[in-house]
């Protein structure tokens, strides 16, 4: 039997439905402190004094830690590989306060009650000053969000502090401004994105305490156990031989967790008292303080012949990394790797960037990670040339797309390896329905519903960076133990990866037992982020299972007593073919545990130097009502190439979940900010994440190529899927309206005054 | 202040304070399948039964509680692992943080209404958040379930 390409069960699946306590705040031990942070209720201000005599006398407080108890060494919280690209910009408590929300105090208290106490008696002067929160006015600002002379950017990504430069960047590919010049119609718009929070179910959250060999274990939510480790090092300014990191389950990261945002806290209080500690953010910390996608403002000009020839496209972004620098120089590169190169003959191209810091609340990664962004402009000015070349939009991708066998100039010059672009948007036409249903029909009562399309790539892990390390170890009745790095954050890495453990070594799933992720005893990954479990791991995956058959075939033959090229292993015995002599692999699994050198494991890596991009095509129809603007997505399908699907029910999911957390991007997620930089929509009341009630109905089919790097050909899933809705929403409303939306989320008031100015 | 609360079939006297929500003197009692997702009432990841019918325990003083009933999903495992298999088998428990929430009103919705339709389920389910699924395995689960249950039935 295969379990690759089938709708598997996840192995954790039943002790999640019976609600069993598995995630980090079920496995607090009863005497942690609980710790809690005095936030700062200013944008930006320098602390004057601290007075915590008051919040020490509460009864039941153990310590108050401000910024002159923390190491004064700067460092990120980005959960990337060493040397990380983003700046060291952060301290663990830091004077000067760089937005609404920076942590001012570190309370550690017997009881929640006790620690609330003294939260409220710290006595705080500060010295409030200008913020600067406006991105688009940052550069070169006489306000600076990091004046100090110990910032430092470890990578030449272009950071400039006295500039509140966090990177620039320049791709310039042919000569756009020519080309463009030449071009029958350019296309030319601003666009702007919000800064989406992530809204997993589960808040931040860690506990920490010493061991039985005094080293500080930190159990957290995290998506990066070993960069966790290495990033509370760099904070504590202790060995990382003194640390380790614990994953249990995760209650979603959607790449939230790819930043160190709980851990530093109770870590530094396990270290100053000796005593457990524990953090459970609240909603409104998750909101105000996480590590939400990048807002920014882009620049689009794309320039084709009069008959449809895409020739050109120039892109400039401009992202507002907010206080601090988390994953702000790397997602702005996706912004036009991963858009431009959705388009395979572009004679030239531009793409320009710069990130800024602010006095908002930091970024961080957010599924998509940048690429997110850049489809929605780059596809959105796409179906606007469409529309001013009178073009179905459809068919005027079906004459630009990438396609497979092209090298891709604009995205690292990879080959694209494997590539069914094509096919999924002939799939998608067929079950929207869309040369019935485009552009636009007007129901009885008289709403309109139209249709939109939009085409989305990401990439497979980071070319050249990720790594991925596997063990498995044979047991004593034939058994196996698959050991990861990686981290399985609800997505079902840990099942996806059995599954392809038990076809490489031909055996049943359930003789698989995996563990997730122990910094001591688990191989090293880079961790869960970029879309590289799938890929990456799953290749190390491959290849441990060749290296543990080849033991195992070996010690087969040794205790047959026969040269191990007349040996054959077949998963459940090495045997001789034509003759009677065989050993059972339960046989070989005690054996080896017995009185010789030969306990039977592999374990191996893997990375890539290619990111093999999976592609999808979206499209929406939505029902408009224009008396109001209300605007509702009645269907929306997807057509994926992810490459073989590994776990089919699996990847439904993460493809619907998507295209969800999409559409509440292009219609309801919407961030805003004070006049003096408080976050308003610091809870679900106020940031509404889309109910059952707001999405239609979902539609996914896959139109699966091979790819010849990955295991069993799969490419990645997980970001991909979230690309689609927010350009293709926009199309659809083009479609209804005939007025085109550039910034979002679109709200219903938005489209309602746009229609009232259109037929003015 | 004293309060007497019979959780899972099992009765217990509590001394409490008179601030504390039900969410927290659930979980206090090793109930921990009841998960807090937001302060506000919105996500419905802390639904519980009281008295057979499904609350917020996140907004309910466990004063409240007092001489009632409570059910949490520990006490349901049987249900729960019935439904969560059909949950389980679309993969539609994903990260399952806010799994024991929502069976708890699946459980809820399947004592109340009577066949329900899909707009009915859509509109009885709506107060439990999901942010990994996209909702529609759910829908597939809850539906193939329900079938389940007829067929049993008849």
């Amino acid at each position: 039997m295969s379990f690759v390409n089938a709708p598997i069960r996840k192995k954790d699946a039943m002790s999640l439905v019976t609600g069993k306590p598995v995630y980090t705040g079920d496995l607090i031990p009863q005497n942690a402190l609980v710790v809690k942070l005095l936030r700062s209720p200013h944008s930006n201000a320098d602390i004057e004094s601290i007075n915590t005599a008051a919040a020490l006398k509460v009864p039941g407080v153990c310590c108050i830690l401000t910024w002159e108890d923390v190491p004064d060494a700067r460092f990120t919280t980005a959960g990337q590989t060493y040397p990380e690209p983003s700046p060291y910009d952060r301290l663990i408590l830091d004077r000067h306060l760089r937005c609404y929300g920076d942590p001012v105090a570190i309370v550690a208290a017997e009881n929640e009650q006790a620690a609330d106490k003294a939260l409220r008696l710290i006595k705080v002067k500060y010295h409030v000053m200008e913020p600067l929160l406006d991105f688009t006015k940052a550069k070169d600002n006489t306000i600076l969000v990091h004046p100090e002379d110990n910032f430092r950017a470890l990578c030449p990504v272009g950071a400039d502090n006295k500039r509140n430069l966090c990177s620039t960047e320049r791709m310039d590919i042919g000569d756009v401004d020519e080309v463009l010049k030449t071009c029958d119609v350019v296309v030319e718009r601003t666009f702007n994105t919000k800064a989406n929070n992530q809204a997993m179910m589960e808040t931040f959250r860690t506990f920490s305490y010493i061991d039985e060999y005094g080293r500080l274990t930190v159990v957290s939510s995290t998506q990066v156990p070993f960069h966790a480790r290495r990033i509370l090092s760099n904070a504590l300014q202790i060995p990382k031989s003194r640390i380790r990191v614990v994953k249990p389950r995760i209650g979603g990261g959607f790449g939230a967790k790819q930043s160190v945002v709980s851990e530093l806290f109770p870590a530094i209080v396990t270290l100053k008292t000796g005593r457990a500690a524990s953090i459970i953010y609240s909603r409104e910390e998750s909101m105000t303080n996480g590590s939400p996608r990048h807002q920014m403002q882009m620049k689009v000009r794309v320039g084709a012949s009069k008959d449809g020839v895409i020739r050109a496209i120039d892109l400039y972004a401009l992202s507002n990394a907010g206080a601090y620098g988390d994953h702000g120089p790397t997602t702005i590169g996706l912004v036009g790797h991963k858009s431009l190169s959705l388009y395979g003959g572009l004679e030239a191209a531009r793409f320009d960037n710069e990130v800024v810091y602010t006095n908002t609340m930091g970024g961080g990664a957010y599924r998509g990670y940048g690429a997110t962004q850049g489809i929605f402009a780059v596809e959105s000015a796409v179906s606007e040339l469409a529309a001013k070349l009178g073009m179905d939009p459809c068919v005027l991708r079906e004459k630009n797309m990438v396609a497979q066998g092209q090298m891709m100039p604009t995205y690292y010059n990879e080959p694209c390896n494997s590539c069914t672009l094509d096919k999924c948007m002939a799939k998608a036409k067929e079950m929207m329905d869309w040369d019935n249903k485009y552009p636009r029909r007007v129901l009885e009562n008289g709403h309109i519903r139209s249709v939109g399309v939009a085409m989305a790539m990401q990439g497979s892990g980071i070319s050249g960076v990720d790594i991925a390390s596997v063990e498995i170890r044979l047991n004593d009745d034939g058994f196996y133990t698959l050991l990861l790095g990686c981290t399985d954050m609800g997505t079902g890495c840990d099942t996806i990866l059995s599954q392809m453990a038990a076809d490489c070594l031909d055996c049943d799933l359930d003789r698989i037992a995996v563990r997730g992720v122990d910094t001591d005893f688990s191989p090293y990954d880079t961790g869960s982020y970029a879309s590289s479990t799938t890929y990456v791991t799953g290749m190390a995956v491959v290849k441990t299972c060749q290296v543990l058959r080849e033991k195992i075939l070996k010690t087969g033959a040794f205790m047959l007593n026969v040269p191990e090229e007349t040996a054959e292993f077949d998963g459940k015995r090495v045997f001789v073919p034509g003759t009677e002599k065989q050993v059972t692999l339960e046989e070989i699994g005690y054996a080896s545990y017995e009185g010789h050198n030969r306990c039977l494991s592999a374990s191996e890596s893997h990375s890539s130097l290619i990111s093999p991009p999976p592609f999808m095509v979206g499209m929406a129809e939505i029902d408009l009502d224009p008396e109001t603007g209300k605007v509702e997505v009645v269907d929306y399908v997807g057509a994926v190439d992810c490459g073989t699907v590994i776990n089919t029910n699996l990847a439904r999911v993460q493809t619907e979940g998507g295209i969800v957390q999409g559409i509440g991007m292009a219609l309801y997620e919407d961030i805003c900010y004070s006049a003096s930089g408080k976050m308003e929509n610091n809870s679900f009341l106020q940031y509404k994440i889309p109910s059952r009630l707001d999405v239609g109905k979902i539609h996914i089919e896959f139109e699966s190529s091979y790819e010849p790097t990955g295991p069993f050909g799969a490419k990645s899933i997980g970001e991909l899927v979230i690309n689609t809705p927010a350009p293709a929403i926009m199309n659809a409303l083009y479609n209804a309206t005939g007025c085109f939306f550039d910034t979002l989320p679109v709200r219903s008031e938005d489209i309602f005054f746009a229609m009232e100015e259109k037929n003015k | 202040m004293l309060i007497t609360v019979t959780i899972n079939g099992k009765k217990y006297t509590d001394e409490i304070a008179p601030d504390m929500v039900l969410l927290d003197y659930l979980r206090q009692k090793g109930c921990y399948s009841v998960k807090r997702g937001c302060e506000t009432s919105n996500c419905g990841l802390c639904t519980v039964h009281l008295d057979g019918k499904p609350i917020l325990s996140c907004s309910y003083l466990a004063a409240r509680a007092d001489g009632h009933s409570v059910t949490t999903l520990e006490g349901l495992q049987e249900e729960a692992a019935e439904f969560g298999a059909f949950l389980a088998d679309q993969g539609g428990e994903q990260c399952g943080f806010c799994s024991p929430g929502f069976i708890m009103n699946v459980l809820a919705m399947v004592r109340e209404l009577k066949d329900p339709t899909e707009a009915e389920i859509q509109e009885y389910l709506s107060g439990n958040l999901c942010r990994c699924t996209g909702y529609q395995s759910q829908l597939r689960a809850v539906k193939n379930y329900l079938a389940h249950k007829q067929e049993v039935q008849s």
